[in-house]
C-alpha cells in the first residue's frame, strides 16, 4: 500500500507542446492512470490486508465483540488443543476432504476420458454432468439431500426394492457425513470440464504414433495422457482441497446449524461460526481461522513440493 | 500462474483440431453412450424427483418412488408462496437486488483492475499482480471476524451493504484473473492504434477494450449470478431481519417449520429457487464452460 503514496507527487502530465496531438502519453501520466485503474482494487486490498492482520492480533486476545480485547498470549491455541469439539470438527473436515476429493477427481477424470474423443453429443453430456456442480452448494439441494437420504427417502426406497433395510442415513452419526460426501461427489462436473479442456489439448498424433508402436490403451493413458494432463490434475487437486476444507453450508443445512447428530457433521467452519457468532468468542474464532489457514497452507505447500515428482511441465 | 501453465497450450494454440472423428466400433460407441446415459440419469434423478415431488400432495411424496405424480397437486406452490412471514416474491426480489449490484460491482471493478494488470506499465505492477493471485487462495474465514466488526461499526448490519460493497472493490481475484487472461489475448496493436488516434488510457479502455471483453464480462456476470444467488453464509451472518431475507435464508426458514405437511410447499419453493440458476445455465452455457476451462472456477 505504501506504493500508493510514493507515486509521483501530483505533477501534471506535461501537456503536449503547442496543441499538437500527443502521440504517446508521458511515462508519468501512464503511471498515474495505472494506479487510477487499480483504485478500487487498492481499496479492496486495504479491506483484505487490515482484517488479515487484525484477525492475527485477535487470535491472541479474548475479544467478545462487547468489551475491549485483552491480550491472552497463546491461551486460545492451548484451549483449542484441549477442545474435544474442535478436534471432532477437524476430524469431520479431514474425513470429508480426503474421501470426497480423491473420489470426485477420479470420477471426473474417468468420465472426461470416456467423453473426450469421438462421441456424438459431447456438449449435452457435458452440460448434464456439469449442472449439479452449480447447485451442490445451494440450500435447496442440501435440504433435498436430507429427504433423499431420509428414513423413507428414495435411497432407502431403492435399497428396499432389493430387500435391504437401509440405515437412518441422516440421523445416524455413523452415516450422516457419508451423505455429504456423496453430495460432493455429485458435483464432480466442474473438475470434469477442466479435465476435458486439458484432454482436448493432447495432440492426437501422439496416440497415433504410440499405437503404431504397439502400445496398449492403458499404456497410452499412462505414458501420454497422464503426464500431459498432470498439471491439470494438480490444479484441480489444489482447488478442490482448498474448497472442501472450507465447507460450511452443507453441514449447516444438513444438521439445522448444530453439526449434529453427535457432531458428526460439525465441519470446521461451522464450528468456527458457532464459536464466533453464536457464542461470540471472537478471539477463539480468529485463532481457529488462523489454524485453518496454516493447515491449508501446509497442505498446499506439501502438494507443491510433491508436484515436482509427478507433475510434468514441458518447458 | 504456474499452476495453469499447461505444457501444450502454447504448442497447440494455433493448431485447430478438426471436429473429432468418431472412434471405436459401433458396438463400443453404443456401450459408451449407454454408460454415459445411465450416469447422467443417476445424476439428474434427484433433481427430477424434486420437481415431481413439488407437484405431489405431501402425503404421496414418500410413498411413490416414481417420477410421474399420480395425483397432480399444484397447491404446494400457492401454499409455499405464502407460508413464511412475507410472500416468496419478496425474497426473490431481495436476492435479485443483491445479485444485480454484485454483478455491476464485479464487472466494473474487476475490468478496471484487469486492464491495469494486462495493459499498463507502472511501478509495482508485478508485485501487485502476485499479491492479487495470493488472495485467490486466501480462505475468506481468516478475514471474517474483523470484517464483521468493521461492518457492524459502520452500522451496516441488517443491510445488503456487506454483501454488495466488497464486490465494488475488486475483491474477487478470480474475475480479475479471468479478465486479465482474456485481455492479454487481444492484439496489442489495438491499443497503439487508439493511442495514435489520440485516445488516453481511459478512452482506450472504454471504447476499444471493453467492447471486445463482452465474453469475459458475460462469464463474470453469470458466475456472479450463480454464486450470489446461492450464497448462504454472508446473508446468514449479516441479515437478521426476516423481511430482508434472501432466498437461501427463506428456504432455511422452511426447515425450522418442519412437519410432514410442509414438505410439498418446501419442495415447491426449492424448485422456484433453483429455476433461475438452471435458466441462466442453459442461456449462458458457452460462457460458463469457457470460463471454468480458463480459470478453474467452480
Amino acid at each position: 500500500m505504501t506504493v500508493l503514496t510514493k507515486q509521483p507527487p501530483g505533477a501534471p502530465a506535461p501537456a503536449a507542446a503547442g496543441g499538437k496531438p500527443r502521440i504517446r502519453p508521458s511515462r508519468r501520466r501512464k503511471q498515474r492512470s495505472g494506479y487510477l485503474f487499480l483504485l478500487p482494487w487498492f481499496l479492496g486490498m486495504l479491506f483484505t490486508v487490515i482484517p488479515f492482520f487484525a484477525s492475527l492480533y485477535l487470535a491472541f486476545t479474548d475479544y467478545n465483540l462487547f468489551t475491549e480485547p485483552n491480550f491472552v498470549g497463546l491461551a486460545n491455541f492451548q484451549a483449542m488443543f484441549e477442545d474435544p469439539r474442535l478436534i471432532q470438527s477437524l476430524k469431520v473436515t479431514f474425513i470429508y476432504t480426503f474421501v470426497s476429493v480423491p473420489i470426485s477427481l477420479a470420477v471426473a477424470l474417468l468420465v472426461a476420458l470416456v467423453l473426450n474423443r469421438g462421441l456424438q453429443g459431447l456438449s449435452i453430456y457435458r452440460s448434464v454432468y456439469y449442472l449439479p456442480s452449480l447447485l451442490g452448494g445451494s440450500v435447496a439441494i442440501v435440504m433435498l439431500w436430507r429427504y433423499i437420504f431420509g428414513n423413507d427417502g428414495i435411497v432407502n426406497g431403492f435399497l428396499g426394492m432389493f430387500g435391504i433395510q437401509g440405515p437412518a442415513w441422516v440421523t445416524d452419526p455413523q452415516f450422516s457425513l457419508s451423505t455429504l460426501i456423496v453430495l460432493n461427489v455429485w458435483t464432480f462436473g466442474s473438475p470434469m470440464v477442466i479435465f476435458l479442456a486439458g484432454l482436448r489439448q493432447v495432440p492426437g498424433m501422439y496416440y497415433e504414433a504410440a499405437s503404431i508402436d504397439g502400445a496398449s490403451k492403458w499404456r497410452q493413458f499412462r505414458s501420454i495422457t497422464l503426464p500431459l494432463i498432470s498439471p491439470i490434475i494438480f490444479f484441480n487437486l489444489i482447488m478442490q482441497l482448498i474448497g472442501s476444507f472450507q465447507t460450511f453450508t452443507q453441514g449447516y443445512v444438513m444438521s439445522g446449524g448444530t453439526g449434529g447428530p453427535a457432531d458428526s457433521t460439525l465441519f470446521y467452519n461451522l464450528y468456527l461460526y458457532q464459536k464466533g457468532f453464536t457464542e461470540f468468542e471472537m478471539g477463539y474464532a480468529s485463532a481457529m481461522a488462523w489454524l485453518l489457514l496454516m493447515i491449508i497452507a501446509i497442505f498446499t505447500a506439501i502438494n507443491f513440493i510433491a508436484s515436482k515428482f509427478w507433475v510434468f511441465y514441458d518447458n | 500462474m504456474a499452476l495453469l501453465d499447461l505444457p501444450l497450450k502454447r504448442k497447440l494454440a494455433k493448431q485447430d483440431q478438426p471436429e473429432d472423428a468418431l472412434t471405436g466400433t459401433p458396438v463400443s460407441r453404443f456401450s459408451r453412450h449407454l454408460i454415459l446415459c445411465l450416469v447422467g440419469l443417476v445424476m439428474l434423478y434427484p433433481l427430477m424427483w424434486l420437481i415431481s415431488s413439488s407437484m405431489k400432495p405431501s402425503n404421496d411424496i414418500f410413498r411413490q418412488l416414481g417420477l410421474w405424480p399420480k395425483n397432480w397437486d399444484f397447491s404446494n406452490y400457492a401454499q409455499g408462496w405464502t407460508a413464511l412471514d412475507q410472500p416468496f416474491h419478496v425474497y426473490l426480489i431481495n436476492s435479485m437486488v443483491v445479485v444485480i449490484f454484485s454483478i455491476i460491482g464485479n464487472i466494473f471493478s474487476c475490468a478496471l483492475a484487469a486492464y491495469a494488470f494486462a495493459r499498463m506499465e507502472f511501478t509495482g505492477r508485478k508485485l501487485f499482480f502476485a499479491l492479487m493471485l495470493g488472495t485467490l487462495m486466501l480462505p475468506g474465514h481468516v478475514l471474517l471476524v474483523p470484517q464483521y466488526i468493521i461492518f457492524s461499526q459502520l452500522g451496516w448490519l441488517d443491510t445488503y451493504l456487506p454483501l454488495i460493497v466488497p464486490n465494488f472493490m475488486a475483491t474477487n481475484a478470480f474475475f480479475i484473473f479471468l479478465m486479465v487472461q482474456f485481455m492479454k489475448s487481444l492484439p496489442k496493436e489495438l491499443d497503439d492504434a487508439a493511442q495514435i488516434d489520440g485516445c488516453g488510457p481511459f478512452r482506450t479502455f472504454i471504447r476499444v477494450i471493453l467492447p471486445l471483453c463482452v465474453p469475459a464480462m458475460a462469464t463474470t456476470a453469470i458466475f456472479t449470478f450463480i454464486s450470489t444467488w446461492n450464497e448462504f453464509f454472508g446473508p446468514l451472518l449479516y441479515i437478521q431481519n426476516q423481511d430482508l431475507y434472501t432466498v437461501p435464508l427463506a428456504l432455511r426458514a422452511f426447515m425450522d417449520s418442519e412437519g410432514q405437511s410442509m414438505w410439498g410447499p418446501m419442495f415447491a419453493m426449492s424448485v422456484v429457487s433453483i429455476a433461475p440458476i438452471i435458466g441462466f445455465f442453459i442461456a449462458g452455457q458457452k460462457y460458463l464452460i469457457n470460463g471454468i476451462a480458463t480459470t478453474g472456477l467452480k
